[in-house]
């Protein structure tokens, strides 16, 4: 997927003016949030879970080579494969060979972000092999050549009725008076469509939310039953996961589970939590005949040890976009890669690069919502100025911000010269400010003032509110 | 260099991690003991009300529940239950040891066919091995006699589980699976389900029967 992030303010500019996304927006506003409080609220003990998930991750990480290769053991030891990849070429390799090896000419995909981030859909067809979606949300933006614009939602920017016109497409053998209007109809229709698929396909490739290195079990969470599908019909089953999801135990995949699906979609566990170990045993009725996992690093150690390691906490709940002002405006499309909203903004810069994926750090206002709700507790603002600071020590912030900040910083260590100008300038905005006390127009910011207007400052200046407090503070109490 | 040792060597270096002695240790005493975090007081109740509990949770994920004083009177609430949807008195089933012991045959007219489903069963039934008064989830282990297709392809999804194995926890499923299969060892396939199957991908809209079973009905056995 070409990275379409350094066009970030001309992506958000597009965004903001179609309409149909704005319309699918809404839902996300209203959705996601209400149901996150709900089951929040339900659980006493949500705070304490939080900080006991993030305890285990923290553990883990410190330890991530212990647990890989005792997870590694198990695997082995219950008649699995374990594959390794330094990079996203490496593991699309891995995958190609095993399918080759079988046959294969159809795959099915559970819903996986890491096949998203390796762009495995399209290499696979690029060597013949079909590779089809199963989950409804995947497959919708299959058929339309897009990717997910939200990592739990994929299909969140669009409305039943581009889903309705998709389907008349690419269903062409359905007969076209077909009723199409309710959402209901649509999900039928893909169910029945789909249902053929896990049936044709050799291969069946999933994610995975957890790895367990106690067991050597992989864990997959999910609300359609089409991961199961997928990883139980095909004589292939293919794990890709990144080195970060290995948990030690059971008991640690369920403290984390159980702030993973309220975080996500609200709910008090989702429909579907499969815990996949080795292939079909003997006497087995059905089940793959192999399993494999393909661990991918690509990035992730680099990220280990620096200011950003505890971005690897992450477990793709998708809340803190849900709540992000930034994200409900622009959508997932424009963030330009595959992860979208403050935990994209954060983990784009480190797999993509801050010189490509600059704009998105700075495409916040700070309202700290995404580190409040995160489970994982990461400090996903305190990252994002750390990336700030990488781009301006590395010079790649435009010459007009640079030269704007240099002027400022001047200006700020002149106390004097600094409150002379805002003591004289306090009472001109007022005044140009007139009646309504607010500014509609301003040199310089026109973009700012297309969608609100700008207050005027009233009264005294801060400095000047300041020095009375301290006159106060002296005078004592009375 | 393998991708192997490269990765490892990188986290290794990242970590800085030195000698492995202490942080060895650490791992294995985790490892091997297992200890549980922060277990939500909700489910640690007395063996009735977790029962209820249970009931009340899977209800809440839109499943059916019922309860029937003994095994021998499953066969007929399957019968039931199919009739009360309309559906043709046929289902499919593994070789469940509890399953068998019902009295399938006092029911003349419901068909019962054995083994794992090729997707053309309405409706399947299964034994539960665990639950989870929780978050009303049910836990299924496959197995020779358990197979995993009938958790996910028929429509409708019947799942018999004995009250006695009503646990409060995940926690409880987790030491289930110790105790049958032994420390570190598993099933290939643990299904903890919760509901019916479900989407809402498009406007999320909560729709019910995306991929799996559209209806999960659970009988839960007492006595």
């Amino acid at each position: 997927m070409q990275v379409t992030s350094p066009q970030f303010r001309q992506n958000a500019h597009d965004a903001l003016a179609d309409a149909q996304l704005q319309k699918a927006m809404g839902h996300v506003r209203s959705g996601f949030i209400d149901k996150r409080r709900t089951a929040v609220e339900a659980l006493p003990e949500f705070d304490a879970l939080r900080d006991s998930a993030r305890a285990i991750k923290d553990h883990t990480l410190a330890n991530l080579d212990l647990y890989l290769t005792a997870y590694e053991e198990k695997v082995t030891a219950a008649g699995g494969t374990v594959h390794w990849a330094e990079t996203a070429a490496e593991a699309r390799g891995i995958v190609l060979d095993i399918c080759r090896m079988h046959n294969a000419g159809t795959v099915t995909k559970g819903k996986s972000m890491i096949t998203e981030e390796i762009e495995l859909n399209d290499f696979l067809e690029a060597s013949g092999i079909r590779a089809v979606e199963t989950d409804l949300g995947e497959y919708i933006i299959q058929l339309r050549g897009e990717h997910p614009s939200h990592i739990i939602a994929p299909a969140v920017h669009l409305n039943r009725e581009q889903v309705e016109a998709d389907f008349r497409r690419v269903h062409a053998d359905l007969p076209q008076e077909r009723d199409l209007s309710d959402p209901a109809s649509l999900l039928g229709e893909a169910r029945r469509v789909l249902r053929r698929k896990y049936f044709e396909a050799d291969v069946g490739i999933t994610g995975a939310n957890f790895l367990v290195a106690e067991t050597g079990s992989s864990i997959i969470v999910t609300n359609e039953g089409n991961g199961d599908l997928t990883q139980i019909l095909p004589r292939v089953h293919i794990v890709i996961a990144s080195i970060e999801k290995v948990v030690p135990t059971l008991e640690d995949a369920a403290q984390i589970l159980r702030v993973l699906a309220r975080s996500a979609t609200g709910q008090e566990m989702s429909v579907y939590t499969t815990v996949s170990t080795g292939p079909r045993r003997p006497g087995d009725p059905d089940g793959p005949d192999e399993y494999h996992v393909i661990l991918l690093d690509n990035g992730r150690s680099a990220m280990l040890g620096t200011e950003f390691q505890d971005m690897l906490r992450c477990i793709r709940c998708g809340a803190c976009m849900n709540h992000c002002p930034v994200y409900h405006a622009v959508g997932g499309h424009a963030y330009g890669w595959v992860y979208p909203g403050p935990m994209g903004a954060v983990l784009t810069p480190s797999l993509v690069g801050i010189d490509k994926a600059g704009h998105l750090p700075n495409a916040s206002t700070f309202c700290g919502r995404c580190e409040s709700v995160c489970p994982m507790r990461i400090p996903l603002p305190k990252m994002m100025r750390h990336w700030r600071e990488r781009e301006w020590e590395r010079g790649l912030n435009p010459a007009v911000v640079r030269s704007g900040l240099k002027f400022w910083a001047w200006f700020a260590r002149r106390p004097a010269l600094y409150h002379l100008a805002t003591w004289l300038a306090f009472p001109l905005l007022a005044a140009a400010g007139g009646r309504k006390r607010r500014f509609r127009f301003l040199p310089l910011a026109r973009g700012w003032v297309r969608y609100r207007d700008m207050p005027a400052p009233q009264g005294r200046t801060f400095m000047q509110q300041w020095r009375d407090r301290d006159t106060l503070k002296q005078a004592g109490p009375t | 260099m393998s991708a192997r040792e490269a990765i490892l060597g990188k986290v290794r270096r990242a970590l800085d991690a030195g000698g492995n002695a202490g942080r060895l240790d650490g791992v294995w005493q985790r490892l091997m003991e297992a200890p549980a975090g922060v277990i939500p007081a909700r489910a640690q109740l007395a063996p009735q009300a977790r029962i209820e509990l249970f009931c009340a949770m899977a209800r809440q994920a839109a499943a059916t529940v019922e309860r029937v004083a003994g095994e021998e009177a499953v066969p007929a609430a399957v019968t039931a239950y199919l009739r009360s949807r309309n559906l043709a008195a046929r289902v499919r089933m593994g070789g469940d040891r509890r399953l068998k012991q019902m009295p399938w045959v006092d029911e003349r007219a419901l068909q019962v066919r054995h083994g794992p489903s090729d997707g053309s069963d309405e409706a399947s039934v299964s034994h539960a091995a665990a639950g989870i008064a929780e978050t009303g989830t049910l836990a299924l282990f496959s197995g020779k006699e358990n197979p995993t297709t009938l958790n996910f392809l028929p429509d409708h999804h019947i799942v018999v589980i004995d009250a006695a194995d009503i646990g409060a926890d995940l926690e409880a499923a987790m030491r289930t699976i110790r105790a049958r299969y032994g420390k570190g060892e598993m099933p290939r396939t643990v299904n903890f389900i919760t509901g019916p199957s479900r989407s809402g991908d498009i406007e999320q809209k909560l729709l019910l029967g995306a991929h799996g079973p559209r209806a999960l009905h659970i009988i839960v056995v007492d006595g």
